[in-house]
């Protein structure tokens, strides 16, 4: 049982006794919290009442009993609800009734375990003191003798010109990992590859996903085309590419364009071909709202407003989505004028808008 | 027989019973063509009859429901646009989804209740398609489900899981408005949307998705409709929200509430 009584070390109350005061002498007022020691013991019901003892042995054991029971029932589960292939049915019942025999399995001895310790183990509080970080006395001399000892075999601070040997020989050897890891990095310029895509003059945009080319007279108004140049699968690496290249293809009543002078002839009788890629950090811009004309970004909800250049009218984006300047060939095809006139995608270092 | 075939073959000559089978023949197919067309232009008829009585029928219904917000003569007003050249697709998907007429003005009219009859419904897209072209309701063959799945999953994944979510459980839009889910819609209301681009959804015309890739589109939203999620409980499949919504309550909860047992003291 708790001692809570006396001031022996890892047991009890620490006292704090305040020197005697000579009168009319200032006093900073010692306003530590005071340790308040432990609350008075007292005994449970177990240890109380023979009858609870005995109840919450029962318990103990009931909950351990749990556990052998869930251990086997995952075992039985195992056998009784196999996986067949294909069957998305038979895997949800393997893993739920698996699941639920491992976690009984294991709950059962954990509960067990602590609900023992709890009602039946010896109840009494106790403090155990941290151990303090610096060592004996006899540990501290001992190190510093082999040290010493160490330095007098081998002489590391009489013999100048090995110690400075060793300590270049250190310096330098990571160069080589430095060289090797430099590698890793893309070989091409990344910021090349950034201001860049697949669109160029004279490319057809085309339907993602098949690359069959799109007629300004499929687009009607209202209508919305998921867009891909039409080169993008003969590229060395399509994903890479539509990454940047995608584009969603508009057509509005050209009456409710504001068109700006530089870009009046970037669309056609309507048609408008924006970057999928939002400007704030690269999710594809998709929900189209044709009555308003809203473009809304699912990740942080930006929103861009296609009537008036992609600009943006809510949320995090801080630059309009960047407009692919489009007319058509003389097949009706519609094709790119040029690449987009910016980088597409959220912002790097060494972008200069 | 085989005594019967002798003696033709010996005489030479056609029994003359030939001839008068002949002739009946003769006569019945003639008569039976005959009746046959006299029926088939009578049908014609009865269904031009018909359709004149179904587009009088419109008229009568749109007036009586329709046209305080869109016009007597479909015309549009202030209120609602012009349905004149929308098509019998068009009414047919917003009166058989209940989402016409609108109970209040909204961001967004919503689905409800059907408020008329199937033949009401025909009457009312039956005229309004008479006043000029748009999207005819769709074709039976292209509503049985039995397009390609994989085609039609990647069609939905690039053309409108970005606003119906890719397990078709729908999203949210701008101001109050959303996307609807789209799994057990009735496969001709998934047609007639993606052609007539009802609300705020755009238009998927034949030129974008052919009719055989709407099709396929609806083959995979029956096919999300019968199978079953392996995860178990699907919470509304909207991802990220409601599950993590799941986890903090009853995971954390779970994780607080048994720490709060194993430091309290038994008493």
């Amino acid at each position: 049982m708790a001692q809570a009584d006396g001031a022996e070390t890892g047991t009890a109350v620490e006292r704090h006794e305040h020197a005697p005061r000579a009168a009319g002498v200032a006093v900073v007022s010692d306003d530590r919290v005071q340790n308040p020691g432990f609350p008075p013991y007292r005994p449970r019901v177990s240890d109380i009442d023979p009858v609870k003892e005995r109840q919450n042995e029962r318990r103990v054991f009931w909950l351990f009993l749990a556990s052998m029971i869930g251990s086997v029932f995952a075992v039985v589960a195992y056998i009784v609800f196999p996986i067949h292939e294909g069957d998305m049915d038979s895997v949800r019942l393997n893993n739920l009734f698996l699941g639920l025999g491992f976690a009984l399995g294991l709950l059962g001895i954990g509960f067990g375990a602590v609900h023992w310790s709890k009602s039946l183990m010896d109840g009494h509080d106790l403090v155990e003191q941290r151990h303090e970080t610096r060592g004996k006395p006899e540990t501290v001399a001992r190190a510093s003798e082999i040290f010493t000892l160490g330095n007098k075999e081998s002489g590391f601070t009489r013999r100048k010109l090995i110690r400075n040997g060793l300590l270049g020989a250190l310096v330098l050897a990571p160069l080589s990992a430095i060289v090797i890891f430099r590698d890793f990095a893309p070989a091409e310029d990344p910021v090349k590859l950034l201001k860049h895509t697949l669109w160029e003059k004279g490319t057809r945009l085309a339907r993602d996903p098949n690359g069959i080319p799109i007629k300004a007279s499929d687009v009607t108004i209202g209508s919305v085309f998921h867009v891909i140049p039409e080169n993008l699968h003969e590229s060395d690496h399509p994903l890479e590419e539509k990454a940047k290249a995608a584009v969603l293809l508009m057509r509005l009543d050209p009456a409710d364009l504001h068109v700006s002078e530089e870009r009046k002839d970037w669309n056609f009788r309507g048609i408008v071909a924006y970057s999928k890629i939002c400007t704030h950090v690269g999710c594809p811009v998709a929900l189209y709202e044709q009555q308003t004309h809203h473009l809304l970004c699912p990740c942080h909800q930006s929103q861009f407003d296609i009537t008036r250049e992609a600009e943006v009218i809510f949320g995090p984006a801080k630059r309009p989505l960047p407009q692919l300047p489009i007319t058509v060939d003389e097949e009706g095809y519609l094709v790119a004028q040029s690449d987009f006139h910016e980088p597409v995608g959220p912002s790097f270092w060494e972008r200069s808008l | 027989m085989a005594t019967f075939a002798h003696r033709n073959r010996r005489s030479g000559r056609r029994s003359p019973l030939t001839s008068a089978a002949l002739l009946l023949i003769g006569l019945l197919a003639t008569g039976g063509a005959y009746a046959a067309f006299t029926a088939t232009s009578s049908a014609d008829a009865a269904s031009q009859t018909q359709v004149t009585k179904l587009t009088e029928e419109g008229e009568k219904l749109f007036a009586a429901n329709c046209a305080s917000c869109h016009g007597l003569q479909a015309e549009g007003t202030e209120d609602a646009p012009t349905l004149i050249g929308v098509g019998a697709a068009s009414v047919d998907f917003q009166v058989g989804t209940g989402r016409m007429p609108m109970a209040a003005s909204g961001p967004q009219a919503e689905q409800k209740p059907v408020q008329f009859t199937e033949e009401q419904i025909a009457a009312l897209a039956t005229w309004v398609a008479s006043l000029g072209p748009g999207p005819a309701i769709p074709d039976e063959r292209y509503l049985q489900g039995d397009g390609d799945l994989a085609v039609g999953a990647e069609l939905f994944r690039i053309n409108c899981a970005m606003c119906h979510n890719v397990a078709g459980a729908g999203g949210a839009l701008t101001q109050g408005k959303f996307a609807p889910g789209v799994v057990g819609v009735s496969a001709k209301h998934v047609y007639e949307a993606m052609i007539t681009g009802p609300q705020n959804m755009p238009v998927f015309n034949d030129a974008n998705i052919s009719p055989e890739d709407k099709s396929a589109i609806i083959t995979y939203l029956q096919y999300l409709e019968t199978s079953t999620s392996p995860g178990g409980l699907e919470l509304g499949s909207l991802g990220p929200v409601s599950e993590g919504l799941f986890i903090w309550i009853f995971a954390l909860g779970g994780i607080v509430a048994i720490t709060v047992w194993l430091t309290a003291k038994s008493n």
